[in-house]
């Protein structure tokens, strides 16, 4: 059949299930967008390509699709770059589709033209371009694969525009590759597997009196949540999660002891830094997550369980290391593994609980993020997907809301990337049209995409932010005020916003809440108010986050 | 300590780009790098080398594994035992007093000359980067005008067969190559 290179891309993106795509159009993407106008597939016109990618994001890290994203060529491309690195730091599998000028003008500086392939080489699993119209069916197959596959992450694909307007032959591409590829990458592996050191690992764990499991994002991108549960309930292990394994286990279960790290709790951190075993499942133990490496779980072994091998002795040296699937080694592993003494498991995990920290007493009457966080919980059940901004507000949600189901916890972590929260959520929403999904943001980071709003209120999308409004950029006004002598450099804002006027004015229900006797009342209204809401709450600046390890140093080392 | 990968790639456009970033974004810096297609089609081989510390090498190795393009990579150094060659172009003053001590000095290092001029020699050389450190010395002293260098290409010996070549030991990958 022939077919334009453009009306190819749609009928391939059809073929790959897509239903939904984030982007908006330009020059050189205009066939694209005209070839969009007979399909089927929803695309959801945003306002900043930036807001696209993290849409796509969101899809991904919710959904069980690929997130998809289209921008023109020149500033529409590098307008994805901070979402694509963000999808890249965190796994999160994504395809970028960029529109380029025509083939014959690469390179002329030509109106629009960014060298995308190489601006995003750094921060992308794979990027390719389309050359041909024929090889368009091919390319997105392959793309789709690299970026779902393995260790998942974004694929760039760069469309000239005269390729999208040449017509070429449509195939359905046949898979012809190893291990189900498309393609022959002979040297892509889309699963590394390799168990050698399994028995290792089961005496480990068999032996070990006080050991930890770290859950990390890849219990999340493997859907590894009932292994992980058997796993940890089978061996009585104490569960700690990274930020992005928030969720890999519900956050209410008799084994999970907190997240760990830099504002992670009291009990998982000394946990940790007591253990004589680490058990790290998909998790690469960021620097914020382990504090200062040398110190970190100095009395354990350590287990490191990753789909990607080069996660091994990166950042912590692991003493027994098995490469492969989550689900699939935790299974493998519990089998192997079982016989411990179960007596020895549960004094350590009463021993754990004695180390959280003291609770806190709040006689105060202020507006204290940890209100906002349990009304939610309060409200929703926890039947919700919460996805967050960058900053103090993202760590309270951390800290805080209970999560009960695993992907429902969306948060930029490896990047931390500001203004990733609101555009996330439609990402989420359009993953899950089913749940509620509620954004937790700062002012400082809100401000950095709250041109989504109006998206938010032309596609009529019930999703409610939660505004947290310090009028400063809170997280580094607390380390200016803890490390920096109180010397606040170009962090308070001189003026706050009116942010409900401005979500007004984007066609969003608004309103501030001005006492906290009327948290939950507030959180209500959002909730059964229909289509997007945002809800504004005026916090005190002097706020902190506590626990907290200062950068560089030992997570024993907490300042609560 | 310094540490010589093997990489075969597809030929693809921007491998070259790909690879090397990575040693760049990994804080590694390269100290030699050298590409060329090899016997099969579609199939470039890099031959890399780095000066840094031995958990640089373990990490360099799986993060290249990683690229999508790159077919096999193996660590020529951690492997013990393999053939490495450099190629270089001198171009050395050579009066005719001289001339005679440049020809002694380029036949001790099994140098030859490929060109000649009135006042000076052009000589070519093939060797480690010890032989040919060592030529550049001793011919310094009559004043080397200009020289090129090729960076090092390397060969495991044979008596070991890399794994991708007993796997796929006839394997052509003239059909990765597209269009």
């Amino acid at each position: 059949m022939e077919l334009t290179g453009a009306q190819i891309v749609v009928k391939s993106l059809e073929d790959e299930g897509v239903e939904t795509i984030f982007g908006l159009p330009g020059g050189t993407v205009i066939p694209l967008y005209d070839a969009l106008y007979d399909s089927s597939i929803q695309h959801v016109l945003v306002r900043h390509e930036q807001a696209a990618a993290h849409a796509a994001d969101g899809f991904s890290r919710v959904g069980d699709g690929v997130g998809v994203c289209v921008a023109t060529s020149g500033p529409g491309a590098t307008n994805l770059v901070t979402g694509i690195a963000t999808a890249y730091r965190d796994s999160s599998p994504m395809v970028a589709i960029t529109g380029q000028v025509a083939t014959d003008s690469i390179g002329t500086d030509a109106f629009q033209e960014a060298h995308m392939l190489g601006i995003s080489l750094p921060v992308v699993k794979h990027s390719m371009q389309a050359r041909r119209a024929d090889d368009i069916p091919r390319l997105i197959r392959d793309a789709f694969f690299i970026a779902s596959t393995g260790r998942p992450g974004p694929v760039v694909l760069d469309l000239p525009t005269n390729v999208q307007k040449a017509f070429g032959e449509y195939r359905r591409p046949v898979d012809s590759g190893k291990n189900g590829a498309p393609s022959e990458y002979p040297g892509y592996c889309a699963i590394r597997e390799d168990l050698t050191r399994l028995d290792e690992a089961a005496k480990l764990i068999r032996g070990a009196e006080r050991p930890v499991l770290i859950a990390g994002n890849g219990i999340n991108l493997s859907r590894a949540f009932e292994p992980l549960r058997v796993f940890a309930e089978g061996l009585e292990m104490p569960v700690a999660a990274s930020l992005l394994g928030k969720g890999a286990i519900r956050n209410d279960h008799p084994n999970f002891i907190g997240m760990m790290g830099m504002h992670g709790g009291a009990a998982a951190n000394r946990a940790i830094t007591a253990a004589d075993l680490i058990v790290a499942v998909g998790a690469r133990f960021s620097d914020r997550s382990i504090g200062k490496s040398e110190e970190f779980a100095r009395s354990a072994r350590v287990i490191h369980i990753d789909i990607d091998d080069a996660e091994i002795h990166k950042n912590v040296g692991a003493d027994v290391w098995l490469i492969g699937d989550a689900g699939k080694v935790l299974n493998t592993l519990a089998e192997a593994a079982s016989g411990h003494d179960s007596l020895s498991r549960r004094a350590w995990m009463e021993k754990i609980l004695t180390m959280r920290e003291p609770a806190v007493r709040d006689a105060s009457d202020a507006m204290r993020p940890r209100r906002i966080l349990d009304a939610l919980d309060e409200v929703t059940k926890g039947e919700v997907i919460v996805t967050t901004e960058v900053g103090q507000h993202q760590m309270w949600a951390a800290q805080f809301h209970k999560t009960l189901h695993p992907r429902r916890f969306v948060t930029s972590g490896g990047l931390g990337t500001m203004g990733f929260g609101i555009p996330a959520a439609m990402g989420a929403h359009f993953a899950r049209p089913d749940l509620p999904v509620v954004c937790v943001a700062g002012d400082g980071s809100a401000m950095m995409n709250i041109q989504e709003l109006d998206t938010y209120a032309r596609y009529d999308m019930p999703i409610k932010v939660l505004l947290f409004d310090n009028a400063c950029l809170g997280m580094v006004r607390q380390w200016q005020q803890i490390f920096y002598n109180e010397r606040y450099s170009n962090t308070l804002f001189a003026r706050r916003p009116d942010f409900v006027k401005i979500a007004e004015g984007m066609g969003v229900t608004a309103f501030s809440v001005e006492s906290p006797q009327k948290i939950k009342s507030a959180i209500e209204r959002a909730v059964e108010t229909p289509g997007p809401v945002l809800v504004h709450f005026p916090i005190p600046q002097s706020e902190n986050v506590f626990p907290m390890v200062p950068a560089g140093e030992a997570l024993s080392n907490m300042i609560l | 300590m310094k540490c010589t990968f093997s990489v075969l790639t597809q030929n693809a456009p921007g491998v070259l780009m790909r690879v090397s970033s990575l040693f760049y974004r990994r804080n590694h810096n390269i100290e030699s790098l050298s590409v060329s297609q090899t016997d099969t089609v579609g199939v470039s081989r890099f031959t890399i080398m780095i000066d840094a510390d031995e958990w640089a090498h373990d990490q360099v190795e799986k993060q290249l594994a990683k690229l999508v393009e790159v077919i096999s990579v193996e660590n020529l150094t951690h492997r013990g035992s393999f053939i490495q060659r450099c190629f270089s172009l001198i171009k050395v003053r050579a009066t005719m007093e001289t001339r005679p001590h440049i020809f002694q000095i380029a036949d001790v290092f099994r140098c030859r000359v490929v060109d000649m001029g009135s006042d000076a020699l052009t000589l070519e050389i093939t060797g480690n980067e010890g032989k040919i450190r060592a030529c550049v010395e001793a011919l310094q002293a009559y004043g080397i005008i200009e020289m090129a260098g090729s960076g090092s290409v390397a060969l495991g010996r044979s008596e070991n067969v890399p794994g991708y070549l007993e796997q796929e030991s006839q394997a052509t990958y003239s059909h990765m190559v597209r269009a």
